[in-house]
Formats: C-alpha cells, structure tokens, sequence
C-alpha cells in the first residue's frame, strides 16, 4: 500500500509542478477569479440580494466551471500522448490507475486552490452581516466535489485524443448535458410533454440537482455518492481507453 | 535475462510482428536492425510492457511481463523511440522526477542523479527547461532517466537517432561499456554502429527475424563481405514490401 502511495505521490507533485512552471497556473488562476467575481457582484447581485449568503458566487459556479475545469484538464492525457512521454510514464513501475488517479489528484488539488482563492468573497460577507458559515462551507464542499467530476470527465476525453481543442469541446458537452438533465428552465418546458415522473428521474442525474443540495447547506450523502460515482466512472473509462489505445 | 517466445503483434488485420523468439543474456548487446515499418519498435514496447502482445511471452530476469509488469518495470530501463520527455520541466526536476518513480529518495536519489549527470555530460544544462534544449542534450536527458536506477535491462530505441558523429560516438561508447554488465537491446538504422558496439545483432523485417547471428557472421553470410550489402539482399524496401 505505501508503494501504491508513494507512486500516486511522486505524480501528484510532477504535475502540481507542472501547472505552475508553465504560465498555465497563472493565466488559470486570474481569469477564474475575474470572472467568478464578476459573475458574483454583476449578474449574482452580490449586493442587491440583501442577504448575507454566497448564493451570489455559487449559482453561477457550475457554469463558470463548465468552461474553465475542462480548460484545467484537457492536456492531462492529450498532452502525454502528443509528446509521447505517456510512453515514459507507463514504462515506469507504476500500474495505470495509479498513474490516472495521481494526474486526476493533483489537477483537483490545483481546483481546490483556486476555489480556496476565493476567500475574501467569506470574508466579506462575514464583515457586512452575518451568514450562516455552515452553509458556506458545505456549499464549498459541493463547489469542490461539482470540480471533480467536470474534471474526471475532462480526464476521459483528454485520455480519448491527442488534440488538447477536440478534448476541451468534448468535455464541455458533457458538462452541459449533465447540466441540463437538471436545468429548472429546461426541466419545467419538458415537463410540459413528459410524464413529470420521467423528467424528475432524469434530473436525478444532473449535477445541478445534487449541487443545489450542497448549497442549501445539506451536505447529504446521496449527493457525495453521486458526485463520488461520476468521478469514478469517468476515471474507470479513461483507464479502458488508455488501456485500448496501447493495445492497438 | 531476456527471453522473448513466439512473439507476435497484430494491429487490426496487420501483423506487425509476427512469431519473433530470442534470448539476450546479461553482457551482451543486441542489435536489432532492420527496415522502417519492420517491428523494431513494435518488439521493443512489448517487451517493456507498454502494449500487450497479441501472443506469445516475454520474461525479463525470469519473470514474465503480462503477469508481473511492475516487477519487470523495475528492472528495465527505457529509452523510446524519439526520446520524449516533459519539456516544460527543467532537466534536474525531470531527474528527480525519474528517480523518485524509480523509489529513489533522499541520498540514495542525490547520488544516482549526481552518478547520471556525470555520465550523461548535463553538468551545464541541469537548470535548464528541457525545452530550450538542443536536441543532443534532450536525447541526453531522456537517456539518463532510463539509467537513473542502473537498471540491468535496457532497451533503447534508436539511441543514436537525429546526433551528430561525436555525440553517436559518445552513445556507442556507453552502450558499450555498459553492455559489460547489462543486457541490452538497442535498435538503429546504422549498420557501422551495430559492428561497434554490439556483440550480436538480429535483422527482422515485416515482422519476422530474417538474420541472428554476431557482426563477423553476418558479413561473412555476404558475398562483398560487407554488412549493408547483406541487409539489402535480406530484406526489403518499403515500396517493395507494400507491393507484395
């Protein structure tokens, strides 16, 4: 088990140092925190909504998300496969899904510290009013949990192609479809045509639905298994697709 | 040490390889020639693990790859066809990188890069982004992170590829001495280099060996006494070979 460990490990800080050595980490960081930013106080009515809550900030996380997590992890596996080193990497003793969890662990990591980034949006509200904390933090929980899943996914179709731009589109499409399953606007103008009972199965699916859980301050274990099951399904199909890539 | 059985290779209705056996046992190097397209890189892969056989088996040190492929990684030291590596990583934390994949940590790790470095002549460039680097010294680099744990196998694919004449010289010597104490196949296109460095060479072309046997005999089997011209009688040009 240390082995295993000590394998992920070694991966883990390869590619940390990776994102920070080329201007990728930067670039990333800056515009994710414009753009969350300008999302919270413009179009989240930070201020208008007269109430001490981040709800601002996460009701357009997902979309921001959809767009910039897919950005994050689209050279993961591509880029191995462009410049051949995935031939390196997996002539080193290390198994495959070590190797795929110990990409996918470090380019969540980098999430996470971006989300964490955010800090001063707590801050603020914590200096203006008084919001409930327990609500912020369980809606970072599900903010983070929501980034790894979008970044499994990425991970599958990066793993799918040697073109970093093919992987990116891919991996948002099925962001967005995961989306949309649960898009109220959407979900209401189908159940319209659909029997309501199939259309609130299919929403089962989304990632919104198990989000806005999180969001509400619940931090229920249905949504963690949810999130949890998605990011190891993308990352068992990602580990098949490398797997029947070297075999020809 | 290595042992390679009826080894065959199909892509999709291509056989790239196609029922190769040999042995090569610790002390000797083995040269694998033959055409572009012919299975050299094919073989090789399959025998570091990175793509599965379609049949047959290969041990390394007794073991054999399919069943124990992280034990046999340990013991091989690879150097891939075009020399890849991270390129936005300097040359020392390639290294470290390297080592520390190889379980190499702390001293133990210190001084395997120091014993490299040396080796490889990277003293001046160790700062450097692999980037920047000309290709001699990334050939170089890729080299020493598939000798950073004195691995006793090591297959390299076209060692020699895109150097210029003192850095193939420089390759041949260090195969060369090294092959003192490892088992190592290495691949080319040059046939002068399998006379300097190796002390057998095989010849496979579409996919089967056509010639095994040290240098002397292979120019011997020639009627000019020369090794290319026994190549050429022995194998076939592309064009040829797409034809038939």
């Amino acid at each position: 088990m240390r082995a295993h460990w000590a394998g992920i490990r070694t991966i883990v800080k390869r590619e940390l140092a990776a994102y920070f050595e080329s201007p990728v980490a930067y670039v990333f960081l800056v515009i994710f925190l414009l753009l969350a930013g300008f999302f919270t106080f413009t179009f989240g009515g930070f201020f208008e909504r007269g109430e001490a809550s981040l709800a601002a900030f996460f009701n357009w996380l997902p979309w921001l998300f959809l767009f910039l997590v897919p950005a994050a992890g689209m050279r993961l596996w591509s880029e191995e496969r462009r410049l051949g080193t995935i031939e390196l990497l997996l002539t080193m003793p290390v198994a495959d899904w070590q190797a795929i969890v110990g990409k996918f662990l470090a380019s969540w990591l980098f999430l996470i510290v971006a989300l964490g980034l955010t800090f001063p949006m707590i801050v603020t509200v914590n200096w203006l009013g008084d919001p409930d904390n327990g609500v912020i933090v369980s809606g970072y929980v599900g903010a983070a949990l929501l980034a790894g899943a979008y970044l499994a996914i990425s991970c599958m179709t990066s793993a799918l192609t040697r073109n970093q731009v093919i992987a990116f589109i891919l991996a948002v499409v099925l962001c967005l479809l995961l989306i949309l399953v649960g898009f109220t606007p959407l979900t209401d103008l189908l159940a319209r045509w659909a029997s309501p009972w199939l259309v609130e199965s299919v929403a089962r699916f989304s990632v919104l639905t198990h989000y806005d859980g999180f969001q509400k301050g619940v931090l229920d274990s249905r949504g963690l298994l949810y999130f949890l099951s998605v990011m190891a399904y993308a990352l068992f199909v990602t580990g098949v697709v490398i797997r029947n890539h070297r075999a020809g | 040490m290595i042992k390679v059985e009826n080894l065959s290779k199909s892509f999709g209705p291509k056989r790239a390889v196609d029922g190769v056996s040999f042995e090569v046992g610790k002390g000797e190097v083995l040269g694998f020639l033959g055409p572009n397209g012919a299975g050299k890189s094919t073989t090789m892969r399959m025998i570091t693990g990175f793509i599965p056989p379609t049949s047959g088996s290969v041990s390394v040190c007794g073991l054999d790859v399919q069943d124990h492929p992280i034990e046999v990684k340990r013991r091989i030291g690879y150097l891939p066809e075009a020399a890849p590596s991270y390129t936005e990583m300097s040359v020392l934390s390639f290294l470290k990188f390297a080592a520390e994949m190889r379980g190499l940590e702390g001293r133990a790790r210190q001084e395997a890069i120091r014993r490299i470095v040396e080796l490889c002549h990277l003293e001046n460039v160790l700062g450097q982004t692999i980037d920047t680097l000309s290709k001699g010294f990334r050939h170089r680099t890729c080299l020493a992170q598939a000798l950073i744990h004195d691995p006793e196998v090591l297959i390299l694919d076209e060692p020699t590829d895109g150097l210029d004449p003192n850095q193939k010289h420089e390759v041949r010597t260090l195969i060369r001495q090294m092959g003192e104490s490892k088992a190592i196949i290495f691949s080319t296109h040059i046939l002068e280099e399998v006379e300097a460095a190796c002390t057998r060479a095989i010849i496979i072309d579409r996919g089967r060996i056509v010639a095994n046997g040290t240098p002397q005999e292979l120019k011997a089997r020639s009627s000019t006494g020369r090794l290319e011209d026994f190549f050429r009688s022995i194998t076939r040009s592309d064009t040829v070979a797409e034809a038939a």
